[in-house]
């Protein structure tokens, strides 16, 4: 493989993972904030509406991120991978057209108002944004992963020429893959804002700082976590094995780290792949498991890599092993950590008092971040050595007049960017939570004056 | 089909640079008539819940792009490889500093992202007009439709290997700088109150004196670089109604200036880059990415995808954009009127 097109992989690997790890965040509080202001709305407890602003404003950091690193991702399919986008532009960029016109617009619209609008225009349309700024993010993600499935199982499509062609619209739509793997991504963008809200409610409550709202945001974010978590192992996780199973044999074999062809295969725990020899150090298997998994059936044969021809192997076994196996672990961590929450949560509100599991809690913050960012690397080098599976190898999809240089150029300029980005989020965040939930409470006064008033009227009241 | 989304895509690229146009230029007109860190804040305050908005406009149309003519797609963001790189990273910046100056109140926090947020409006409107004037210029395609630009060569438009930058894209960046400027100081005009407000309006009167010099001459060396140009408008002589409404645009825009009808004044000003852009399309059609060699020049038709793709992205293409008109009339609704001072209060605290 050139070295400009490994270039050009790595700038794209690297600046998907650096964006996604703030969608992921945003889905997931979106609908968090949902439930927080539905609160407000049900309880008129002034403390779920300060939450919610509190956490608006997290959001709104987190989304900006989001967007600014998410607009190169559209335009390099154009720059880097120009084959790619002249053979299959006819239909994979439909459904990324679609997600600016369906969500976009409707995200940075509500947006806007959630941000800027409570004062003016009152709570029920405040709720109002809220809730479509939560569909327009996981609309978009919606578009996102459809354009993903298309490419992990294209569809509807009929060859022309040197060209794909959309030929059936609904079916790309309605790819059958697309289903399995938006309940995962979703419910995974779920366990990272559960985990967030949670996390910072163990940490004021080790601190002893603003109680109240800690108290809130370690519920909402506990039984929110617990359930997702449970979602993301049965049925979502579940489905998107079978799946992949069905339709992507090799990826199958090489995530589990079985080379050879087996009956009552098991499920590896633990163990350092060998590609080349084909063999497993120091492996920690419980036997029969992955055959019952795949086919519901403890002794049935299970495809090893030796049953396919090299070439189709994808190129990066041992990545791609580890990165299945983090996200399994970490998932199966996640369940264990929100569900004894949940239990101390329900067992008389013990948890509130349970320093050592407010401790793992506050801990565990970050590792839905690296749990998704695994399951994405596990997708994508499964895919290979394909850009669209079966139909055009990745080395062929890239853009041909693009030098090392160049490549390199930009990427390297992607690092810095994306470093300083990063350090000026981790600054901002760890300023939002020193200030604390409480500095949104001085607006309470003004705000319920404001309710149903018009712009100028609440303005002249509020004249602090 | 492909002549019906050659207009759409221009369409949606003409919204683009009217909207986003206004708040790119209240950026790089930003330094010149805010006095202190009030006027800075409210001139953000003024595009804050509606930038990331215009901005999506870009990308849609840039999706749109892709699907109607994926090759055109390829080969122009991969030909102009490093410019629009460094757009993105442009945007980036600009993104974030729009949105973190607020977030820590210390006067040296708010410094450098005023000065990034100036710094990258600026070098966006200069960069799109460069692009702009790139695509009427024409590329050095080859015969499947590929090329490599690199950002500058021997700066002579006429080289058989031209650069991104040479002296007829620099003017009609330069040309692009100073009618979004004047939109963007105008927009700022009818959003902010006294004494913001009138200083926005004069910035706007100058730069508009400037604009002048430099729409007759981007105008005349166009003329003299594309031959496409002046055979689109005589073979097809009702064109000239486009450059017409920009002439009309043009000066109803300092008319309303004088008269301090700020708001009309815009309104002129979107009419103004409408005009143009459409003056630009009408001159190339049904060319899209002229070459070098005529022969190669990608078109309406051989950069086209299938009709059917065509055909149903039409369908859902209507429905997405009535959602979105109807969303921008809410936002603008919602936001319409001049910035009071106790408004400032509430988003960026």
């Amino acid at each position: 493989m050139p070295i400009s097109t490994i270039l050009s992989r790595l700038q794209f690997a690297f600046t998907i993972s650096f964006h996604y790890l703030f969608p992921q965040l945003t889905m997931g509080l979106a609908l968090l904030l949902v439930v927080l202001k539905g609160l407000y709305l049900w309880r008129h407890d002034e403390r779920f509406n300060v939450s919610t602003r509190f956490w608006t404003k997290i959001l709104a950091i987190t989304f900006v991120m989001g967007v600014v690193t998410g607009i190169p991702m559209e335009f390099q399919f154009g720059t880097n991978w120009a084959a790619f986008s002249t053979y299959a532009g006819d239909i994979i960029a439909q459904t990324l057209a679609m997600e600016g016109a369906f969500a976009f617009f409707l995200e940075s619209a509500f947006l806007g108002i959630m941000l800027f609008g409570e004062q003016a225009f009152g709570q029920r349309m405040h709720f109002f944004a809220t809730v479509m700024v939560w569909i327009g993010t996981w609309a978009s993600g919606g578009f996102i992963i459809a354009s993903n499935a298309w490419m992990q199982h294209p569809v509807g499509y009929t060859i022309v020429g040197n060209k794909l062609h959309l030929s059936n619209y609904l079916a790309v739509l309605l790819n059958s893959w697309t289903v399995p793997q938006y309940m995962h991504t979703m419910s995974g963008a779920v366990i990272t804002g559960s985990f967030f809200m949670a996390g910072l409610g163990a940490y004021y409550l080790l601190m002893k700082q603003h109680v109240d709202y800690a108290r809130i945001f370690i519920t909402v974010g506990v039984i929110a976590g617990f359930l997702a978590s449970c979602f993301q192992l049965f049925p979502s996780g579940d489905m998107e094995g079978r799946q992949v199973a069905t339709y992507q044999p090799v990826k199958l074999a090489a995530m589990e780290g079985l080379f050879k062809t087996q009956s009552g295969a098991g499920v590896i725990i633990l163990g350092q792949p060998d590609p080349d020899h084909g063999t497993l150090d120091n492996p920690l298997i419980v036997p029969n498991v992955l055959s019952f998994l795949t086919y519901r059936r403890w002794t049935a044969t299970v495809r090893g890599l030796n049953a396919f021809p090299r070439s189709q192997w994808p190129d990066s076994i041992s990545l791609l092993y580890y990165s299945y196996h983090i996200m399994v672990g970490l998932g199966t961590i996640f369940i264990a950590i929100m569900g004894f929450g949940a239990l101390f949560l329900l067992w008389q509100r013990r948890l509130f008092r349970y320093r050592w599991m407010l401790w793992i809690i506050m801990l565990a913050t970050p590792f839905p971040f690296i749990a998704n960012t695994a399951g994405w690397f596990t997708t994508e080098l499964g895919r290979q050595p394909w850009i669209i599976y079966g139909l055009l190898p990745t080395a062929q999809g890239v853009t041909s007049t693009l030098s090392d240089g160049n490549v390199l150029f930009t990427l390297l300029g992607f690092m810095g960017m994306y470093l300083l980005l990063g350090l000026v989020y981790v600054l901002l965040m760890t300023f939002e939570a020193i200030t604390g939930p409480a500095a949104h409470e001085h607006k309470q006064e003004s705000t319920q004056e404001a309710e149903g008033l018009s712009d100028e009227f609440a303005s002249g009241l509020g004249g602090e | 089909m492909s002549t019906l989304w050659f207009i759409l895509v221009g369409f949606m690229l003409t919204a683009y640079v009217v909207l986003d146009g206004f708040d790119l230029g209240a950026g790089a007109i930003q330094p010149f008539i805010a006095s202190s860190d009030e006027d800075r804040r409210m001139i953000l305050r003024s595009i804050g819940p509606v930038w990331d908005g215009n901005e999506v406009w870009l990308i849609a149309a840039g999706g749109t792009l892709f699907f109607t003519f994926p090759l055109l797609y390829a080969s122009a963001f991969s030909g102009f490889y490093l410019p629009l790189i460094i757009v993105l990273w442009l945007l980036m910046g600009r993104g974030v500093s729009i949105e973190l100056r607020g977030r820590i109140a210390n006067p040296l926090w708010a410094s450098f992202w005023d000065a990034l947020f100036f710094i990258s409006s600026a070098l966006l409107i200069i960069f799109y007009g460069a692009a702009m004037a790139n695509v009427l210029r024409g590329v050095s395609l080859a015969a499947n439709g590929t090329f490599f630009l690199a950002l500058w060569t021997d700066f002579n438009p006429f080289s058989k290997n031209p650069g991104i930058l040479d002296w007829y894209t620099i003017l009609i960046a330069l040309m692009a700088l100073g009618v979004l400027t004047a939109h963007g100081a105008t927009y700022v005009a009818v959003k902010t109150p006294d004494p913001l407000s009138s200083r926005a309006r004069r910035a706007a009167r100058v730069v508009w004196g400037i604009n002048v010099v430099l729409l007759l001459l981007g105008t005349i060396a166009t003329w003299i670089v594309q031959p496409h140009v002046s055979n689109s408008f005589f073979s097809r002589p009702w064109g000239f109604i486009f450059p017409l409404l920009a002439v009309v645009g043009f000066v109803a825009m300092i008319l309303f200036n004088l008269r301090q009808n700020d708001l009309f004044s815009f309104f002129s000003s979107c009419l103004l880059i409408a005009a143009l852009l459409a003056s630009a399309a009408f001159a190339i059609y049904p060319l899209m990415l002229p070459a070098v060699n005529p022969a190669y020049s990608l078109t309406i038709s051989n950069a086209s995808g299938s009709l059917y793709g065509q055909t149903v992205g039409l369908v859902w293409w209507i429905i997405g954009m009535v959602l979105a008109a109807t969303y921008f009339i809410l936002t603008y609704r919602l936001f319409w009127g001049k910035i009071s001072m106790t408004s400032l209060q509430e988003g960026y605290e």
